[in-house]
């Protein structure tokens, strides 16, 4: 009986498996990719080392103007002893526990949110106690928390309350908009197209000026509003037609269907709008939604041109405070990041979004 | 018995219940509140400006502006007026918008392509480019452009030459260019006259080859006559070759072309951000082309090129031109931001014109006023092209 000899196991070749066989495949697969991954890597070569050099080895982290001028690397002091004034503006320093704490159940409220299946009516319920609390927070007056004027509120917490409350009014608006667009009454139609193109034709700081210096001229004399109020209306006014022109491709995608059967159920058009319609339409154009809010979230910045201290306006005015002036890259890097950071999370949440609604399908 | 029906029905049906009354009922409710809604503005509006003595009106527009414009394409001093000052100040935002958007368009193409390129690590840096830059607001980034300029470069004195004649300090950048000569105005108009010559060949060739079948090599043709028409003119002009080299006077450069920092930071922030944009919307297109297409191209027998430009590239196009519309028509409203850094745009002109003259409802409705027609001519110049290129079904 002749026993069969198992042959060796053939592996196979080192050129095609690994990390070789990886870098060969995607990377030097051709004449023209190998040159373009050769002239790549130089230009990382180039950049990289000298960048991290700068901003770590070289850098100071938490010294004085003048000694962060004798440093090679960046100055990265002019956060680390500025960051309470960059991140809270002239909120009064001992109070600043408030907004910070306000921001914490802003934060906790959108972590809490991120998951679908916590999307019910309670949920709605704790956002509006949540919006009440922060509010209550920033403005103090009661339970022997000391009032803060609105005028002193800046920073962060006025970049969020700007994006996050200019989001909330201006989507039931929207709603309206685009329902009011798709209408098939004219005049209503007339009105909305008017509004949806007025707005998205012109530049979101022409509509900042018109709410700095306009808006006092609107109302009657002895009524005033305070500025961050009037900016966040401008915000409002401008992204409901973005919200509007985003639902109404939502409307749009309805099939023809979806109207006809709920009409023949006998359902008016409120019901139908309510109970079949949107519920769906809404569903549809959650990621583009979200664009929305990243895009708003990015616009409140614009609010520095009139003079509004958010977080870019309290950078800047402590980049014009002398002994930190010349740190430009340093503070702006920073406010980058935070920036940075926030539509990042909204960016890749809207992705992980948009997979879990198509699985559905 | 028909009299008889048609008082039932309109006895059965009160007009709140009658649908298309109820339309015009509300229609008409809507434009009343509407309409109150703006009375009362207005009659406020009015009556504050009674009380401040606010004359309303254009009538400023004539007077003098008495206000000095950093950078112009055409002549202005402050004693020109407040009309002449706006046009000034449009044309720079014409200026930056029509150079931003076409180094948009080519970074943003090439930023597109190397993130669907097979090379892992050119695609890579291609997607971190992308997310970084969409997700830092424009604002940031042009605050971030103008530091880097104002701090970082030193003066004119030191100033870094990265090129041959090319000149980079504080005061922004200064180029060499060839010294003014009769001859360019005549490379020009046959550049011109290149680009209409270019044009009918290629209607022509079009024509030919769909009655005979023969193809001519226009895309050669073309680029011979674009680039040899202006040579010939300067060579015929017994090729001048005289340089304009900016020279050190004072303290700043003199002569040849030199660019603001205020200029290349706004450009450079609004390029960069701008193109992550386009670049993302380019993948998009070409993705939106399925493998078939090529494939099928293919294997009828067509070579790469007209695969690219005869099968793909339409396709692409067609899912490309809408949403590129809106990222140029983004890029020509965030130039508006040229206010915070400093440089002379419309905005920037108009909110001067505004703290001079106390006229803000009339300052703010010509920035609106312009803003729109910029829009709306580009929309309308865009589904017209989008029309051409639109697929024709059956």
């Amino acid at each position: 009986m002749k026993q069969a000899v198992p042959a060796g196991e053939l592996k196979p070749p080192v050129t095609h498996i690994g990390i070789i066989g990886w870098a060969k495949t995607n990377l030097f697969d051709g004449v023209f990719n190998s040159i373009l991954t050769l002239v790549t890597l130089f230009f990382l070569w180039k950049v990289v080392p000298p960048l991290f050099r700068w901003a770590f080895l070289d850098s100071a982290w938490h010294t004085t103007g003048q000694a962060c001028r004798e440093a090679a690397g960046a100055c990265w002091s002019i956060i680390s002893i500025n960051y309470r004034f960059i991140l809270f503006g002239f909120y009064p320093y001992e109070e600043q526990w408030r907004p910070l704490l306000a921001m914490l159940i802003l934060f906790g409220l959108l972590f809490y949110s991120r998951n679908r299946e916590h999307w019910k009516k309670s949920l709605a319920y704790a956002w509006i106690i949540g919006l009440f609390t922060m509010g209550l927070l920033m403005t103090g007056g009661i339970l022997g928390l000391p009032p803060v004027e609105s005028t002193q509120w800046g920073g962060l917490p006025l970049t969020l309350l700007l994006a996050v409350f200019g989001l909330t009014a201006a989507y039931p608006l929207g709603v309206m908009l685009a329902l009011g667009r798709r209408s098939r009454m004219t005049g209503v139609k007339v009105l909305c197209v008017l509004y949806i193109e007025l707005i998205r034709g012109v530049p979101l700081i022409s509509l900042l000026f018109m709410s700095s210096i306009i808006f006092p001229l609107f109302l009657p004399e002895g009524v005033t509003f305070n500025k961050i109020l009037r900016a966040q209306v401008a915000i409002i006014l401008f992204t409901a037609a973005y919200i509007a022109e985003v639902i109404r491709g939502g409307l749009q995608g309805m099939a023809r269907g979806q109207y006809e059967a709920a009409e023949s159920m006998g359902l008016n058009y409120y019901q139908t709008m309510r109970l079949v319609i949107l519920p769906q339409a809404l569903k549809i154009v959650i990621p583009p939604t979200v664009s929305i809010l990243i895009s708003a979230f990015k616009d409140t910045s614009l609010v520095v041109i009139i003079a509004l201290f958010d977080l870019l306006k309290t950078t800047q005015s402590v980049l014009s405070n002398p002994e930190w002036m010349g740190f430009s890259r340093e503070a702006y890097v920073f406010v980058a990041i935070l920036y940075f950071l926030g539509c990042f999370s909204m960016s890749n949440y809207s992705r992980r979004l948009e997979k879990e609604l198509s699985k559905g399908d | 018995m028909k009299g008889f029906q048609e008082t039932a029905s309109s006895e059965k049906t009160p007009f709140w219940l009658d649908p298309r009354k109820r339309a015009i009922l509300f229609q008409l409710m809507t434009f009343a509140v509407v309409g109150l809604l703006a009375y009362y503005l207005t009659s406020n509006t009015l009556i504050n400006l009674k009380k401040q003595s606010i004359a309303t009106g254009f009538g400023f527009l004539q007077k003098e502006s008495a206000f000095e414009i950093g950078e112009s394409l055409i002549p202005y001093s402050a004693a020109n007026t407040y009309a002449r000052a706006l046009l000034v100040g449009a044309l720079n935002t014409i200026k930056v918008a029509f150079i931003g958007v076409v180094i948009t368009i080519i970074l943003g193409a090439i930023i597109g392509v190397a993130r669907l390129s097979t090379n892992w690590l050119l695609s890579k840096l291609a997607a971190i480019y992308i997310e970084v830059m969409q997700d830092i607001p424009i604002l940031l980034q042009l605050f971030f452009w103008y530091a880097i300029f104002y701090e970082t470069l030193p003066s004119p004195r030191e100033a870094i030459s990265p090129g041959a004649g090319i000149f980079l300090s504080n005061r922004g950048v200064a180029f060499t260019v060839p010294q003014a000569h009769p001859a360019h105005l005549y490379m020009f108009l046959a550049l011109m006259s290149g680009c209409v010559m270019v044009y009918l060949i290629r209607r022509w060739a079009r024509k030919r080859q769909e009655r005979t079948g023969k193809i001519f090599p226009t895309f050669r043709v073309g680029i011979a006559i674009i680039f040899g028409l202006p040579f010939l003119t300067w060579l015929a002009f017994g090729a001048p070759l005289g340089m304009n080299v900016p020279k050190l006077g004072g303290f700043n450069f003199e002569g040849g072309l030199t660019v603001s920092p205020e200029f290349i930071a706004l450009l450079l922030g609004l390029v960069l951000y701008t193109a992550a944009f386009v670049a993302e919307v380019v993948r998009a297109g070409i993705q939106s082309v399925s493998k078939g297409q090529r494939e099928a191209a293919m294997s009828i027998g067509l070579r790469p090129v007209p695969v690219l430009n005869l099968v793909i590239l339409p396709q692409a196009l067609r899912v490309i031109v809408p949403p590129l519309t809106s990222q140029m028509l983004n890029l020509t409203k965030n130039s508006s931001l040229a206010v915070a850094i400093g440089y002379p745009d419309f905005v920037s002109v108009a909110n001067t014109t505004i703290n001079q003259t106390g006229q803000s409802i009339e300052g703010v409705a010509i920035i609106m006023t312009v803003y729109l027609f910029f829009s709306l001519s580009t929309s309308a110049f865009m589904n017209w092209y989008n029309k051409r290129v639109a697929l024709v079904e059956r």
